[in-house]
């Protein structure tokens, strides 16, 4: 039951994007179209996934205080929580390349059809903070930190694929000069946003 | 090469603003404005760690083999970031809490980045570091107009300092706590990119 409210929560009421601003260069430059949008958005949901519980094991068993004590008595006040950062971007970069040549591999329509943006995902911040949040928030195993990762990924994908959709609309619309592309997209995401607000208020 | 430089300087701060501009380092941009005192810190330690990061990788350009020069880039940006981390931690710890995972963040910060990729892996030391520390102002620009209007029309007050009288509450006056909530930062970025480019038409998107 609490892994539905976590799940449920990290969707909607943390969301990556409105409540945390968290992966919002790639969120804006590539939510064009709808196709691409989904595209990445379903990348960044798997990087999520792998990472996430990777970094929580390193973090619990290496660089937290006292967590090497596994290797002995002499280790138990060992601190290596500084090092964090560069462990969890080491991380992330490596795991993205992984999962590029997996995908490269295997799908290679899904490859061709993400293109450049597969690489760029190791430097969207919404990964990296999404590991960051996960050392601040004590998540009690790796299962919880999986079901953070699954619910924050799909928050992510949704605000992506829902700006795209309303995007491709705008393009239609008379939208005065100064304001076209990029000014009346952070209108409507901050609209977007205040929408999410809403879920604000419920505890589950 | 003097004139050179100076646009170096100037060009990140107006006509290619990191943020307005070039979109880029928006993320961890706008959850801190919420107040002028975490803007302040943030703009500050973006400054350095763009500088800084782009003076070493400049020194070590020569030298780092092109396939695996995202990585590289990245445990110098990393490397950078914690400097600035332990510094906050040990000075100023409330804001360092305050700040919570947003200086982590400045790792991914688009800004560092494209900047060592777009200047210093071609340019000197010196130009590289000017540039790198112009982007951050640029950036912190933004970032401090934003917290501004967030705290003065949020809280009433500038710096923690109250400077919307008392007597304007008592007549009726009200904070706006709509502005202190999370969308309203981009909806202020929004009127900030286009009062910058009613002025500077030649920005304009088709």
């Amino acid at each position: 039951m609490e892994l539905i409210s976590l799940f449920v929560k990290s969707i909607f009421v943390d969301n990556m994007i409105f409540s945390y601003f968290l992966g919002m260069c790639s969120y804006l430059a590539v939510s064009k179209n709808v196709k691409t949008a989904n595209g990445l958005g379903v990348a960044v949901i798997g990087v999520l996934l792998i990472t996430l519980p990777v970094n929580y094991l390193l973090n619990k068993y290496v660089l937290m205080p006292g967590a090497l004590s596994w290797l002995g008595e002499g280790f138990a006040n060992v601190d290596l929580s500084f090092l964090a950062f560069i462990v969890f971007i080491a991380v992330i970069a490596a795991i993205t390349q992984v999962v590029e040549m997996v995908v490269e591999k295997f799908a290679p329509t899904l490859y061709s059809s993400l293109g450049i943006y597969l690489p760029l995902i190791a430097v969207n911040c919404a990964i990296l903070g999404g590991s960051l949040f996960m050392q601040q928030r004590d998540f009690a195993n790796v299962g919880e930190s999986a079901v953070y990762a699954l619910g924050s990924g799909i928050g992510w994908w949704l605000a992506i694929v829902a700006l795209a959709a309303i995007r491709e609309k705008l393009s239609y619309s008379n939208v005065p000069a100064p304001l076209k592309g990029l000014g009346i997209t952070f209108f409507t995401v901050g609209l977007m946003g205040i929408a999410f607000m809403a879920f604000m208020g419920i505890s589950l | 090469m003097d004139k050179k430089l100076k646009e170096t300087i100037l060009n990140p701060i107006f006509k290619g603003n990191p943020i307005s501009v070039l979109v880029l380092g928006i993320c961890s941009s706008l959850a801190v404005t919420v107040e002028l005192k975490g803007a302040f810190v943030m703009a500050l330690s973006v400054t350095i760690v763009t500088g800084l990061s782009s003076l070493v990788c400049s020194l070590i350009r020569k030298s780092i083999p092109n396939r695996v020069r995202i990585i590289i880039q990245l445990v110098v940006v990393a490397l950078m970031v914690i400097l600035v981390d332990q510094v906050l931690k040990a000075y100023a710890y409330g804001i360092d809490k305050q700040l919570s995972v947003y200086i982590g963040l400045i790792i991914t910060n688009c800004i560092v980045m494209g900047r060592i990729e777009a200047y210093a892996l071609s340019n000197k030391p010196w130009p590289s570091l000017l540039d790198g520390l112009s982007n951050g102002i640029g950036y912190g620009m933004i970032l401090i107009v934003v917290a501004f209007f967030r705290e003065l029309l949020g809280s009433g007050t500038l710096f923690g300092f109250r400077v919307i009288p008392e007597c304007f509450y008592a007549a009726g006056y009200m904070n706006n706590g709509l502005v202190i909530l999370p969308p309203m930062a981009l909806i202020l970025l929004g009127c900030i990119i286009w009062i910058q480019r009613s002025i500077q038409k030649d920005l304009q998107e088709k």
